[in-house]
């Protein structure tokens, strides 16, 4: 039975759903990781996920213009950053309660807003599957990796731009230097407070993105509360990427793929339990966390208030 | 000073999660008190309008109240899935004097069994479940979801031409399990070489997991899908996808997506309800349990007659319903 699992097609199937499984999470994640590695901690991410996901569909069902969607779950996204922003860093509030607060604010305002302008579940064209010329007709290959919506590539490009952007710039330095010792990139002319708007506005507006791939591209469809606790494994998976891109990479599809398989267990009819099944991915994300928490402490001024001396 | 703005973004902060959470106000106007106008609400843990669960409760409600009229006046309280609000909701309602508090979900009954006996005029109404905690003010209501899951299972074996049918199940327990048991009973009474596959997600809300579900269902080969919960959603837009068939349950999917949808069993929960307001008439204030089945109307299988089934595959479901109605089909 478990030799069922090692076909050429349930390995294509686990690394195809894995693929678009990692795609809100890589949004999510990679924009946590820029907050974090200045000094703030978002738990906000799944509110920001959820109002994003409602203002696309939103967009895309009035207007049906795929871009104007996204750029409009971008606006709202900047702008439950930008508060986010103005409680933690100018009014100092802490930030693990801040986050819970505004997770619980965009639960709510995208549950009212579907129930006031919306109201039924409704179907919508999505983000169509673009096939990458000449890369989309290798066998098999080309079927997992290059024939995804525009969305899925753009996740996958944002992380070698996160790492360029962090290790190999000047905003990259700053920003490390602010989450790391923000007194000392103070003294050097560095404005903190300015670093971390940047990077919590940034988050604010890549969770909103996580949130429109799914109901734009992935599900083309909204439903309260229809993230389900990806935001949360967003913030865990930074973490577990000890605060790097490529290592979130290396979560997200360790996790999503961990997913898919357990899928794969139940629908070949393995004989684990089903509630075993659905652990998995959790047991797994624990462990690893366990492990590379002893190694790596984060950045030395995650979720430190700044306040500038004299 | 620092302290002062401490307070006050912790406040700002709050404000805003208030404004959030604070559910949506009642459809219905401030109930007036009159002794012969009954005063109902409910709690339900999803949206109204989530094409199953809760919409059930509240399609049940709009056909009582188009009976009613004005001796009907409903409340109710949508997306409580956080169990500690849903039993302040159920508390308030009691406080503020409504007749019938309904709690519909399986989650609030411990919930109910310490609010219920705080308020021994007032008649609660619990489902899906059979237990009435032997309170003399709860009534259970529950749904046969099994046999229309077989009535499902019966067409879905007579449609399959691949002879595999995939199920997204949400947890492997409750109305979800009783419907997928059901209809995996009624494919094997067709066919038992038919491989019918079940996956449980561990959610119900997790329509990203439930879609990539379907997606593995429809990779090894399913042409025929159903499943249970409001992130079934999910798993028909795949299935509309790949042009596969879906059955559905808990309230009429076809107008989801018309084009797949080939029956759903849905709930007519206000079939009990009329006993419960007709009992509640007589002075009996609790302690019975209800079911919602296909004999007593509580379950109706709804076919999407424009798919235009072939009449062979109508046939034999009518007489499913039939057999279970009058006891020659047993579900095992």
């Amino acid at each position: 039975m478990i030799s069922d699992l090692f076909t050429a097609t349930v390995i294509m199937g686990i690394i195809s759903s894995g693929i678009r499984l990692a795609t809100p999470y890589l949004f999510a994640s990679i924009g946590e990781m820029f907050g974090q590695r200045s000094g703030v901690l978002n738990l906000g991410v799944e509110g920001q996920m959820l109002l994003g996901a409602f203002t696309a569909y939103y967009v895309v069902l009035k207007t049906g213009n795929l871009f104007l969607a996204v750029l409009a779950a971008m606006a709202v996204g900047a702008i439950m950053g930008l508060a986010m922003g103005f409680v933690t860093i100018r009014l100092q509030a802490t930030q693990g309660i801040a986050g819970i607060g505004f997770y619980l604010f965009g639960m709510g305002m995208s549950n009212l807003l579907f129930q006031k302008l919306i109201g039924v579940v409704e179907n919508i064209n999505g983000f169509p599957i673009v096939k990458i010329p000449l890369l989309g007709d290798i066998p098999v290959i080309g079927e997992i990796f290059f024939q995804q919506n525009l969305l899925v590539y753009l996740a996958f490009l944002l992380v070698p731009i996160a790492w360029f952007v962090l290790n190999k710039t000047t905003l990259g330095l700053k920003i490390r230097a602010v989450g790391e010792n923000p007194e000392a990139a103070d003294s050097l002319g560095v404005s903190v407070v300015r670093v971390r708007y940047f990077t919590v506005i940034l988050g604010g507006i890549l969770s909103s993105i996580a949130g429109a791939s799914l109901s734009v591209a992935l599900l083309n469809v909204f439903q309260q509360n229809m993230t389900a606790g990806q935001g949360f494994i967003a913030v865990a998976l930074v973490y577990f990427g000890s605060w790097r891109p490529f290592g979130i990479l290396a979560g997200a599809l360790l996790f999503s793929m961990v997913n898919a398989l357990q899928l794969w267990i139940q629908v070949l009819g393995i004989p684990i339990p089903s509630e075993l099944a659905v652990m998995m991915p959790y047991i797994l994300t624990i462990l690893v966390l366990a492990l590379s928490l002893s190694k790596d402490k984060g950045p030395s001024a995650l979720t430190k208030a700044f306040e500038r001396e004299g | 000073m620092k302290n002062l703005v401490k307070v006050l973004s912790v406040l700002l902060v709050l404000g805003l999660v208030l404004v959030a959470c604070t559910p949506a106000a009642p459809e219905t106007s401030e109930p007036v008190v009159e002794d012969e106008v009954l005063r109902v609400a409910f709690v339900t843990p999803s949206n109204i309008n989530d094409l199953a669960f809760s919409q059930s409760i509240s399609d049940a409600m709009i056909v009582l109240k188009g009976e009613m009229g004005d001796k009907l006046e409903y409340v109710y309280s949508e997306n409580m899935f956080v169990v500690d609000d849903a039993a302040a909701a159920i508390r308030d309602y009691a406080q503020k004097g409504f007749d019938i508090v309904i709690a519909h979900g399986s989650q609030y009954g411990s919930s109910l069994q310490e609010i219920a006996p705080d308020f021994p005029e007032t008649v609660f109404a619990w489902g899906t479940t059979v237990d009435t905690f032997g309170q003399p003010n709860i009534h259970a209501y529950e749904a046969a979801s099994d046999q229309g899951g077989f009535v499902n299972g019966v067409m879905a074996a007579l449609l399959t031409e691949t002879k595999v049918i995939g199920v997204v199940g949400p947890i492997e327990t409750g109305d979800a399990k009783l419907y997928v048991d059901g209809f995996v009973a009624g494919v094997h009474s067709v066919d038992p070489s038919i491989d019918v596959r079940v996956t449980y997600i561990g959610s119900f809300s997790d329509v990203a997991l439930a879609s990539e579900a379907a997606t593995t269902h429809l990779s090894a080969g399913a042409d025929i899908m159903t499943g249970s919960a409001q992130m079934v959603i999910g798993a028909i837009g795949k299935a509309q996808e790949a042009g596969a068939y879906w059955f559905g349950t808990q309230a009429d999917q076809t107008s989801f997506a018309s084009d797949v949808v080939v029956a759903s069993q849905v709930y007519h929960w206000e079939v009990i309800f009329r006993e419960i307001f007709a009992l509640r008439a007589q002075g009996v204030l609790g302690g019975k349990t209800f079911s919602a089945n296909l004999e007593n109307g509580g379950q109706v299988i709804s076919i999407n007659e424009g798919l235009g089934l072939d009449q062979s595959v109508l046939d034999k479901a009518n007489e499913t319903i039939q057999g279970i109605i009058a006891g020659t089909i047993a579900i095992p």
